[in-house]
C-alpha cells in the first residue's frame, strides 16, 4: 500500500468514527415515552439531527389516555387508542424499553433497571403521574382485590373497569370519586361520568352514576357539562361536591367521605397524585411534596439545572391544565431550548397552545382552548384573553375531537 | 472580495436565521391540530404547510376579529398580534406540502 493511500483510508476510517462515536456528538436522553417525552424526542432530532436522543420508557407501546373514556362507554377500544413507537425510531430516536430508576445530576447519568448506567449531556424528564394512595385508606388492598380502579392511566385499568361496567346488573350503581385540583385532565372525570352514562342509558337504563367530587365544583367546562347532564342524563347521574375520599371499606363496597360512607357496585376512586416516582427519586419535587417547578422559557427544573421537566409532573402555570396538548407543546419549548443550549446559543421564550375536548355522548364533545406566552414581569407562561370553551356541545365538535386525537398522537410519535 | 462578500452574506444570516427558528417555535405549537409542520393527518384539520402566506394571515384575523364563524379558531387566534400572524404565515407558507 502507497502511504497516500494509507492516509486516505485513516482519513476515512477517523471521518466514520467521527459521526458515531466522538463524544463531541451530544446526546439527550428523555425519561417517559407520553405525550410529553415522545414530543421532545422526536423535535430534538427534527430539529438538529446532529444530537443523539435516547428514549427510555418502560411500556412496549403508546395508549392514550385522551380518548379512553371512549372506550369505557364502548365506543371504541383499545387498538384505536394506542400506538407504536418506531415512528420515533424513523426519527432517529434510540427507543430503549426499560425503567428509569435513578438519575445521578452531578454525573449526568440515568440508571435503568436493567440497561445499566447510560450518560447524557442535557435530560428530560417527562414521568407523568404516580398516586399517593396513602390519601385514601385501605385503597391499595382495594386495588390489588380488583375492588376499586383509577383506570387513570391507560392501560390494563382502562379494560378492567370496561368489564366492570359489563358486568354490572341493570340498576346497579357506578361511582367515579374526583380528588381536590390540581389533578391530570381537569375535564376528565366529567366526560367519564357522561360517557357511563351514555352506556347505561343503552345498556342498562336503571343503573346509575354517583359523582363524588372533592372540589367545590366542576374544575372545568361546568355549564357545558351540566347541561349535558340535565338534557341526557337526568336521572342517572348525581352529582355530589365537596365529597372527598377518604378511604375504600373493601368489604361494604363503600367509599369513605369525611362524613359519611357511600356504597357502589363499581368503584372508581381517582386517587390524588404527584409527579412520577423518578421525579421523587431525583429531587426534582419542589412543591407540596407533589410538582417540579420550571422555567417556563426552557422548561429546566429550578431544582436541579440541566433536567428539563414536562407534562403532567410539572408545578402548572397559572390557568394551564394537565393536559396532552399542554405536555406536547411544553415538550417543543424543552426540544427548542435543548437544540439551542446544545448549540451554544441562548434559548427565547415560546408561546403554547392548549386545546381539549371533551365527549359528552358517543358522538358530541365540546373544547376548551386557551394561548400561553411567556411574562416577563411575573416570569412564568400565562394566559392570553381570549380563550374560553364551546358555544355548545355538537358532533362538528366530536369529529374535530378525534381529528385532534388522531393528529397530536402522530405529531407525538409518528 | 470573495472573502468579504462570504462574511457579509454570515452578518445578516445570523439574524434571519434566528428569526427563523422563531417562527419555527412559534408554529410547532400549532402541530396538535394541523399536523407536524403543517402537514394535515386527518381530512378534519386545514393543512397549512404551503397555503399561500396571504391567505393565512386574512383567515388568522377573520378568526380573530370575529368575521369568519369559528368552533375554536376564534379563541386560538386572539392569542395572536399582527406580526406574530405574518410570521406564522410566512413560516406555514414556506412548509412542503
Amino acid at each position: 500500500m502507497k502511504r497516500r493511500d494509507f492516509l486516505k483510508l485513516a482519513g476515512a476510517v477517523s471521518l466514520t468514527g467521527c459521526a458515531s462515536t466522538i463524544p463531541s456528538r451530544a446526546r439527550v436522553v428523555v425519561i417517559g415515552g407520553g405525550f410529553g417525552g415522545a414530543t421532545a424526542a422526536k423535535y430534538i432530532r427534527m430539529w438538529d439531527p446532529s444530537i443523539d436522543v435516547v428514549l427510555v420508557e418502560r411500556e412496549s407501546g403508546f395508549t392514550s389516555c385522551p380518548m379512553s373514556n371512549l372506550v369505557l362507554g364502548g365506543f371504541t377500544n383499545m387498538q384505536e387508542i394506542s400506538r407504536d413507537y418506531d415512528g420515533l425510531r424513523r426519527h432517529g430516536v434510540q427507543v430503549v424499553r426499560d425503567e428509569a430508576v435513578a438519575i445521578d445530576a452531578a454525573k449526568k447519568t440515568v440508571r435503568l433497571a436493567r440497561g445499566g448506567d447510560i450518560s447524557y449531556e442535557r435530560l428530560v424528564v417527562s414521568p407523568g403521574i404516580d398516586f399517593t394512595f396513602d390519601d385514601v385508606e385501605g385503597y391499595e388492598a382495594a386495588m390489588a382485590s380488583g375492588r376499586v380502579l383509577h383506570a387513570w392511566r391507560a392501560g390494563p385499568q382502562t379494560l378492567a373497569l370496561r368489564t366492570q361496567l359489563e358486568q354490572l346488573r341493570d340498576g346497579g350503581v357506578y361511582v367515579i370519586s374526583i380528588p381536590l385540583a390540581p389533578y391530570r385532565c381537569p375535564p376528565g372525570p366529567y366526560e367519564r361520568a357522561c360517557l357511563v352514562a351514555a352506556y347505561f342509558k343503552q345498556a342498562k337504563p336503571r343503573s346509575k352514576v354517583l359523582v363524588l367530587d372533592a372540589n367545590p365544583d366542576l374544575t372545568s367546562k361546568a355549564g357545558l357539562f351540566k347541561a349535558a347532564w340535565k338534557d341526557y342524563y337526568a336521572g342517572i347521574i348525581e352529582y355530589h361536591a365537596n365529597a372527598r375520599a377518604v378511604g375504600i371499606d373493601a368489604a361494604a363496597s363503600a367509599v369513605k367521605l369525611e362524613v359519611e360512607d357511600v356504597k357502589g357496585d363499581v368503584l372508581n376512586v381517582v386517587p390524588p397524585h404527584r409527579a412520577g416516582n423518578i421525579a421523587l427519586q431525583a429531587g426534582l419535587i419542589t412543591t407540596n411534596n407533589r410538582w417540579c417547578d420550571v422555567d417556563w422559557r426552557t422548561m429546566e427544573s429550578k431544582a436541579v439545572p440541566g433536567i428539563h421537566v414536562l407534562g403532567d409532573a410539572t408545578l402548572s402555570a397559572p390557568a394551564m391544565p394537565k393536559s396532552a396538548s399542554m405536555a406536547n407543546n411544553q415538550a417543543k419549548i424543552a426540544a427548542a431550548a435543548v437544540v439551542e443550549l446544545l448549540n451554544g446559543r441562548a434559548p427565547s421564550p415560546v408561546q403554547i397552545i392548549n386545546t381539549c375536548y371533551s365527549f359528552v355522548s358517543q358522538k358530541e364533545a365540546m373544547h376548551v382552548s386557551s394561548v400561553h406566552a411567556w411574562d416577563e414581569k411575573d416570569r412564568t407562561l400565562k394566559a392570553l384573553p381570549g380563550g374560553g370553551v364551546s358555544a355548545a356541545r355538537s358532533e362538528a365538535e366530536g369529529a374535530y375531537a378525534w381529528s385532534w386525537a388522531r393528529t397530536i398522537w402522530a405529531d407525538s410519535l409518528a | 472580495m470573495r472573502l468579504f462578500i462570504v462574511a457579509a452574506t454570515a452578518l445578516v444570516a445570523v439574524p434571519a436565521a434566528a428569526q427563523d427558528t422563531a417562527s419555527r417555535n412559534l408554529a410547532a405549537s400549532c402541530a396538535i391540530c394541523h399536523g407536524t409542520e403543517g402537514r394535515a393527518v386527518t381530512r378534519d384539520a386545514i393543512p397549512l404547510a404551503g397555503l399561500p402566506r396571504e391567505h393565512i394571515v386574512a383567515q388568522m384575523k377573520a378568526f380573530r376579529d370575529g368575521k369568519r364563524p369559528a368552533t375554536v379558531m376564534h379563541h386560538i387566534a386572539k392569542g395572536y398580534n399582527d406580526q406574530q400572524i405574518d410570521s406564522l404565515a410566512g413560516w406555514f407558507s414556506a412548509q412542503k406540502r
